[in-house]
């Protein structure tokens, strides 16, 4: 069990958190958005094709998730052996470990080695991490010029918007939008080609990488063995992030650790084909540490920030700890039903999708993100969807059933009472089904204050003729 | 501003909360109904490690490498074909210097980057344009490279499993030259193939024992992304092209008797 987190406002519980409210006003809106959800749902469309193309070349794909999870599992429940061993094994290699507790202090020590750095510019290749800390609101406030090099990243800078599935980050931009956005920003002539647009993003980047004095990066993983920090990425930025300038810093959840290079082997396949549909991502990068002696290139320094921000929260919770194996691939986002209906903006989330409704409520506090865990029909697609076995529907019980616990709706509970009463006395219950045949069909039309929001956007079947138990009884 | 750099009082907080955490132990992992639970289990019951697969499994439920030197060469050519990187079988290492100068002249190339090798020297000596030696002595200067057509380098090695090629900042020239030119040329003979990315890594363990490269990067394929309504472009921001010239192995190997022309 877990206590909602010390840095949220304390609220009333009966009352629906801001959160929520805005969850169920932007689902609402999203839901209605035809165009949107087709788009969407176009979008992934090739992404299901080429994900089942990729497993069926595994011999044993069930089996290989059976590994990856092991692998995984084991990293987290001995991530207080193995996370000493990385940041020794990492600093004998020449780099430098900073220790976050929260966001503030993940921002105050980046902001901090800028400063040491005498760093102008900034360039960044795709991190959630930075996301979740908001980084980069504040090295602009601190007056830095920051660009993510990631497309979809960069895309998503210039519309001034978060990313809308944390690895797609502009799924849901369409591409006359892009050709706008770069016009306007950018100064580049019209163009309907993906092919074209992506190349104008190339080209204003290249100076960037020469020019900027540090790079900013994540880490998918942190091999224990090694002392190396893993980093995934199809485009190559991040590669180009990592060698061009001066300094590069990386931040990673402490959660990212293997125990060695062998379960790399394992993980950085299934993580492209969970996640894209890749028989591997592009670009799979090992980094030991700032350029050696006799090496051609890269960093004068490298800095890891290890950010906490709650996951050890997450960890204190036996039941649900399964969910910190997660490698961020978003499979479960592309394969859910809500997901695929409200978007990735209406949760308010650095994590959307199912693995977000588990997470977030341990990260932020579970009163004001419980509600998360039911947006889910329950249907189980993430679950088996997850290259590494995390249990995600039953997590977003396991939510619903600590958010009964802790912050309980009086309204739910006094409905329960009620049922309980009905339901524990047979003429009481026959009463209150015949009076419910008779009655349920004006219910609509009467709009009940209760009932009204809930059959919004509901039907009601047709009551049957007679009840259970008497048709039962003819029966007989 | 609050200067928080490498705080020892949060490394300590944040261990201390870790250890509280797993005083509780957790349920065993979410296993499917296949073998690798009974093949991993350990001494201690409760904590079940992949660490304890043994290597000689090799994983066989991951993507097939191939078990003999012609098996492994047709699987990484399919998949560096699929992968739209582009396979020249070389008969020797003159010939894939030939073919470079050819594809050079052709695109007419200007300038052309490369480090010293014993594949990559002869290769570069030959071009028809510019060359741009990139030095672990001297450096690489970011904004020349920038400007080169193309990127020659080594690898460590090539990985039939998954179509990757393995370079590394020591002995493939640093970290830029195989991503910042638009084309990226791979000299490799064909005895670097391994099957697996577990092979490589096991490879890159022994050869590098204590010391490791400051990067190694399993290249796979050229520069790619999907970004713009998920439809593939190549060329995001590294290389747009990527070729690999194969050359048929010294003459220790023997002549065609392992691998198939």
């Amino acid at each position: 069990m877990i206590a909602p987190t010390p840095q949220q406002p304390t609220h009333d519980p009966n009352q629906p958190a801001l959160a929520k409210r805005r969850f169920l006003s932007d689902a609402t809106e999203h839901v209605r958005d035809t165009a949107h959800r087709d788009f969407v749902r176009k979008a992934l469309g090739g992404y299901y094709t080429s994900r089942d193309a990729q497993k069926a070349r595994y011999r044993d794909w069930e089996h290989a998730r059976d590994a990856a999870s092991l692998a995984k599992w084991s990293a987290v429940n001995h991530l207080d052996e193995l996370l000493p061993q990385f940041v020794a094994a990492f600093e004998a290699n020449g780099g430098v470990v900073h220790w976050a507790a929260n966001a503030e202090e993940a921002r105050g020590i980046i902001l901090g080695l800028l400063e040491e750095a005498g760093a102008r510019s900034i360039i960044k290749s795709k991190t959630m991490t930075s996301e979740e800390i908001h980084l980069n609101a504040a090295l602009e406030e601190a007056g830095y010029g920051v660009v993510e090099s990631d497309l979809g990243e960069f895309i998503q800078q210039l519309r001034g918007e978060p990313p809308y599935h944390f690895v797609f980050p502009c799924m849901h931009v369409r591409r006359d939008e892009i050709s706008r956005l770069f016009e306007e920003h950018l100064g580049t002539a019209p163009t309907e080609s993906p092919e074209e647009l992506t190349m104008i993003a190339r080209r204003h980047m290249r100076r960037l990488y020469v020019e900027a004095d540090v790079g900013i990066t994540g880490a998918n993983f942190l091999v224990a063995e090694t002392g190396q920090i893993s980093i995934t990425e199809n485009e190559g930025n991040a590669r180009l992030t990592a060698a061009l300038p001066r300094m590069h810093i990386a931040i990673a959840g402490i959660e990212k650790v293997v125990a060695n290079l062998d379960d790399l082997s394992v993980l950085l396949p299934m993580l492209a084909t969970a996640g894209s549909g890749q028989p591997m991502t592009c670009y799979n990068t090992l980094y030991g540490g700032p350029r050696a002696a006799g090496e051609a290139d890269g960093p004068e320094s490298m800095h890891l920030v290890l950010l906490d921000n709650h996951r050890t929260a997450l960890l204190a919770d036996p039941e649900q700890r399964d969910a910190l194996q997660c490698i961020r691939c978003g499979a479960c986002l592309n394969v859910c039903p809500i997901f695929k209906n409200v978007g990735g903006f209406t949760y308010g989330t650095t994590y959307q999708g199912p693995i977000g409704s588990v997470i977030t409520p341990h990260l932020r506090g579970l009163a004001e993100w419980n509600h998360l865990s039911g947006a889910s029909s329950l249907c189980g697609a993430c679950t088996d969807a997850c290259p590494v076995r995390i249990d995600i529907h039953h997590h977003l019980l396991h939510n619903r059933r600590n958010a009964a616990k802790t912050a309980p709706s009086r309204l739910e509970r006094f409905g329960h009472r009620v049922f309980a009463a009905v339901a524990s006395r047979p003429w009481l219950f026959a009463t209150a089904g015949w009076l419910g045949r008779r009655t349920l069909p004006l219910a609509k039309r009467l709009r009940l204050p209760l009932l009204a929001d809930w059959l919004a956007s509901r039907d009601l079947p047709p009551p049957p003729p007679q009840s259970f138990r008497a048709a039962w009884r003819q029966r007989k | 501003m609050t200067r928080l750099a490498g705080s020892p009082l949060s490394r300590e907080r944040i261990m201390a909360r870790i250890r509280e955490a797993l005083r509780q132990p957790a349920p065993p992992p979410h296993l499917g109904d296949s073998s690798v639970a009974s093949a991993a289990g350990s001494a201690d019951d409760s904590m079940p490690s992949l660490r304890v697969l043994p290597a000689e499994v090799g994983r066989p439920w991951l993507p097939e490498g191939g078990s003999t030197p012609a098996e492994r060469l047709a699987v990484l050519c399919d998949n560096l074909e699929k992968l739209r990187a582009e396979v020249h079988r070389c008969g020797s290492l003159e010939e894939a210097a030939e073919r470079i100068a050819a594809i050079s002249r052709e695109r007419g190339w200007t300038r052309v980057a490369w480090h010293a090798g014993e594949l990559t020297s002869p290769v570069a000596e030959r071009l028809p344009c510019e060359g741009y030696r990139v030095d672990g002595e001297e450096g690489c200067d970011a904004a020349v490279l920038e400007t080169c057509d193309a990127g020659i380098t080594g690898c460590e090695s090539l990985v039939a499993q998954t179509g990757s090629i393995l370079v590394d900042s020591g002995s493939c020239g640093g970290r830029g030259l195989s991503v910042l030119p638009h084309v990226h040329l791979v000299i490799a003979t064909l005895d670097q193939i391994t099957a697996t990315l577990g092979d490589a890594l096991e490879q890159v363990r022994a050869r590098h024992a204590g010391r490791l490269p400051s990067m190694l990067s399993f290249i796979t394929g050229p520069s790619r992304t999907g970004d713009i309504e998920r439809i593939l472009v190549l060329g995001a921001h590294g290389p747009k092209e990527l070729h690999l010239m194969l050359i048929d192995p010294p003459k220790k190997m023997g002549t065609g008797a392992i691998y198939p022309q």
